[in-house]
């Protein structure tokens, strides 16, 4: 069966009559429509994990990529003025937006977490951090390198990218992996709508015969077929799409905090993606149906 | 309207006909004879295309079998009615839907809806059970049911396999009237039947030809019936 613009306004449109030469199915018109519901359901978590997770690579890869610490490991006499000589070569390095030493107090709250917060932070010789933040364009982390060891001896440049580079690679490989997971549910559907169909045409051999032989055409016979699982897919999808679309937002938010499990969700345009998975189920069904009643139909004179 | 010239067929294992030439030319009435086996439903078959020759040429309405389409096979089996031996209909729709249904499925439902359908249906009298399942009908109802769906489309030819193979002989009798007025009304009617009694109280009524097929092939038969 060919698929143009007119049958496809014939099976938005419908014919009464043929939908009533195939006789009405129950139970595994049902389960048609219960699996291609389950599926989407699956595939909204799959899409969401997808879309999260593309949100924490790029906001990891954008946005830490421009901040980059300095650690000043000097003896204490000599910390405050190599602490003014990085600041110093900081000013005149291009592409550097800002750059501050962090005060003590500052130091203490970073270093609470893990000494507590009565630390008597001069009795230890805790290195004088200076926070660097980048423009658009960057800085170069080699040549900043090569010029803070000429001059300021002490100070050693930590641009994040150690341990930035694997994090954003993870969440790059989970955007993929969901992505994989969203193809697969998709595929799924289309393999269970085509043993669904199938199914439907062999027990419905002998009503295709009939048709057939009083003159019938083949596009005539598919259609009786592909709109019902066009339809079916196309309202479990529905369901599915929209239960999935509601638990995720039902899904707790974890504040400011940007994670894996609490960021999961869409936002903005990715909600488009919840609403198109029906029309993307029902067209998969569509192609399925129209592909298994061709195949049949094909062995009937 | 039909035409068949040399044609064979075999089913795999040695030719059941073989070097086969018959015409039916428009408003013929032909009887196709011959005993159980003998290849009339697969002669009747090649004509409507539900069979392709094995060697030789088929032309239903002036164009060779072998070359139509699927959508074309379709087209042309709207203009030749065909009722067959073991009638099928389609059980979950009741008698009238079923004796609408090449209307139906050529998209000429409305034509439906107008008297035709009710006068066809009191024309084969089954106007009492229009509404009745084909399950529940009996062999001769069916028979006519079928007889109806293969004309309500007023084809050009109507091929009737063994029409009257599971009815008493009065309503064979009432099927072979039928036929007979169809014919009248100009058009080309072939029944493969191996009733001759059926055969000779119908040339009490039409000029009818008989074709025998025996040893594979078609032989006109003489007067001798």
């Amino acid at each position: 069966m060919k698929i143009s613009p007119k049958t496809l306004r014939g099976l938005i449109a419908g014919d009464r009559y043929a939908d009533r030469v195939v006789p009405p199915t129950g139970f595994t018109a049902q389960l048609t429509v219960f699996v291609s519901g389950a599926m989407a359901f699956l595939a909204v978590f799959a899409l969401a994990l997808s879309l999260a997770s593309g949100r924490l690579a790029d906001r990891w890869g954008d946005e830490l990529a421009r901040t980059a610490t300095i650690r000043i490991v000097a003896p204490e006499d000599q910390r405050a003025i190599q602490t003014t000589a990085a600041l110093q070569v900081l000013t005149t390095t291009p592409g550097i937006a800002a750059a501050r030493a962090l005060t003590d107090e500052e130091q203490q709250a970073l270093l609470a977490p893990w000494f507590g917060q009565d630390l008597p932070l001069n009795t230890l010789p805790v290195p004088r951090l200076i926070e660097i933040e980048a423009t658009e364009q960057g800085f170069d982390a080699t040549g900043l390198r090569l010029r803070l060891a000429a001059e300021v001896p002490g100070a050693v440049l930590d641009d994040h990218g150690r341990w930035r580079a694997p994090l954003v690679s993870a969440a790059n490989r989970l955007r993929l992996l969901g992505w994989t997971v969203a193809l697969l549910i998709i595929g799924a559907v289309a393999a269970m709508v085509t043993l669904a169909a199938n199914a439907a045409l062999a027990a419905n051999a002998q009503v295709i015969a009939v048709l057939r032989l009083v003159g019938a055409t083949d596009s005539y016979i598919a259609n009786a077929f592909v709109r019902r699982f066009t339809l079916r897919a196309l309202i479990g999808s529905a369901v599915g799409a929209v239960i999935g679309a509601i638990a995720v937002l039902l899904m707790p938010s974890g504040g400011d905090t940007p994670g894996f499990l609490t960021g999961l969700g869409f936002s903005g345009a990715g909600w488009l993606v919840p609403l198109l998975l029906p029309l993307v189920c029902g067209a998969v069904a569509l192609i399925a149906t129209a592909y298994a009643a061709s195949r049949a139909l094909r062995t009937l004179t | 309207m039909i035409e068949l010239e040399n044609v064979a067929y075999s089913y795999g294992g040695g030719e059941l006909l073989s070097d086969i030439s018959v015409k039916l030319a428009p408003g013929s009435f032909h009887f196709l004879t011959g005993p159980s086996g003998a290849g009339k439903t697969t002669l009747l078959k090649l004509c409507y295309g539900a069979l392709l020759p094995t060697s030789g040429r088929v032309q239903v309405f002036d164009r060779d079998v072998r070359s139509l389409e699927r959508d074309a096979v379709a087209r042309m089996r709207r203009r030749v009615g065909v009722v067959h031996q073991d009638v099928q209909f389609l059980d979950h729709l009741p008698v009238s839907d079923n004796v609408a249904l090449p209307l139906t499925v050529s998209g000429r439902q409305a034509e439906a809806a107008n008297g035709d359908l009710t006068e066809l249906m009191a024309w084969v009298g089954l106007t009492e059970r229009a509404d009745a399942m084909p399950p529940e009908l009996s062999g001769g109802e069916r028979q006519r049911a079928a007889l109806a769906r293969a004309v309500i489309m007023s084809p050009d030819v109507v091929l009737a396999d063994e029409p009257t193979g599971n009815v008493d002989w009065e309503m064979s009798q009432r099927l072979l009237t039928l036929l007979v007025e169809l014919n009248k009304m100009g058009k080309t009617v072939l029944i493969a039947t191996h009733d001759l009694s059926l055969i000779r109280a119908a040339k009490a009524q039409v000029q009818a030809r008989v074709l025998r097929i025996s040893n594979r092939r078609v032989q006109l038969a003489g007067a001798d019936l």
